[in-house]
């Protein structure tokens, strides 16, 4: 029996950010990191708290706390290297997060769109219903491109 | 779960670029030794730079006479990027483009063969400001752009302020650049 199949349909990383347990897809997830220094720098991403060096990378910290809790991360564990997509590109985004994560299958209800964009839907573990969080609308970058404009640049790049 | 992909590197040669780590208000920073022609002591404006009194672009408060050519604007680093009051004492003048740039003091010399771009996280003033990131013994340091501390709307608006303040007199007049 396949992973995917003893896990459920689709699999996701469980994270806890404060009092509270998300989730994202585990595709989309990179690795878990052990806290590391946060170099910091003049800029005007307000999201942005510095960046870290992982792997010979330079990854940006994004706090999303408070966004997501209403309030800052107080303790941080480790960080959750999140693939944050760019058009066709990805890149990694740091995410402190307060405990350990967890692989999980579950089944997602997408979500509708009176939601903020930031949450793509739900799952169901251990009795508790949990955000799954969309990376793409929860950190900072540029505008999302339209789903042609991501396929202009598909094309582009292929060609 | 999967590997994170590896980054996109800018300057992949062996070959190293030269940089002037520096501080300004605490903060380290480099610049490109090429894109620096000249470095003058803040003292040595007193005399040869005027007054900007124009109050939309803080950044600016002095510009210079250089060489007879167009003036050059002094961008004041502290305030740029918004850091901590400190006391400016050196003056890079650029090799190209109509900015110079007062800074605290300078680290020293170092030679660099990685600068990654700056992660599309960062998407506001800060991606024109760098050309890179760049990982010394220090840290991690932001590598300048040259060409985004005035951008060319900003040197429209003070090239007319110059031309209203001077008015057909000589543009020159006795002050001396403080922090």
């Amino acid at each position: 029996m396949s992973l995917t199949a003893e896990l459920g349909s689709e699999q996701f990383v469980l994270l806890r950010v404060g009092d509270r347990r998300f989730a994202l897809c585990a595709e989309r997830v990179g690795e878990l990191a052990a806290p590391s220094r946060v170099f910091r720098f003049p800029h005007q991403t307000p999201e942005v708290e510095g960046v870290i060096l992982r792997r010979g990378r330079i990854v940006p910290v994004c706090d999303t706390a408070a966004q997501l809790t209403g309030h800052p991360l107080g303790t941080r564990r480790f960080y959750l290297l999140a693939l944050r997509r760019y058009g066709v590109h990805t890149e990694p985004v740091a995410l402190p997060v307060t405990g350990e994560c967890e692989l999980i299958g579950a089944e997602m209800t997408e979500a509708s769109g009176d939601h903020p964009p930031h949450v793509q839907g739900w799952i169901s573990h251990g009795g508790e219903v949990i955000e799954v969080l969309n990376i793409d609308f929860l950190t900072p970058g540029p505008d999302p491109a339209s789903p042609a404009e991501i396929a202009a640049a598909a094309q582009e790049h292929r060609s | 779960m999967k590997a994170a992909p590896q980054a996109p590197v800018r300057g992949r040669a062996v070959r190293a670029e030269q940089v002037i780590v520096f501080r300004i208000g605490g903060q380290l920073l480099a610049i490109s030794s090429a894109a620096v022609q000249e470095i003058r002591g803040a003292d040595s404006l007193t005399g040869a730079a005027m007054d900007v009194t124009q109050t939309e672009l803080r950044k600016v408060r002095h510009a210079l006479n250089h060489r007879g050519k167009r003036p050059i604007y002094v961008v004041h680093g502290g305030t740029l990027f918004g850091l901590p009051a400190s006391q400016a004492t050196l003056v890079f003048l650029l090799r190209r483009g109509r900015a110079a740039l007062l800074v605290d003091s300078i680290e020293r010399m170092a030679a660099i063969t990685r600068l990654q771009a700056i992660p599309q996280a960062f998407c506001h003033e800060e991606r024109a400001w760098y050309r890179g990131l760049t990982v010394l013994e220090e840290g991690i340091v932001p590598v300048l752009n040259p060409e985004g501390l005035l951008n060319s709307e900003e040197i429209v608006l003070l090239d007319a302020t110059i031309a209203a303040e001077i008015g057909g007199r000589p543009a020159e007049t006795e002050t001396r650049p403080t922090a």
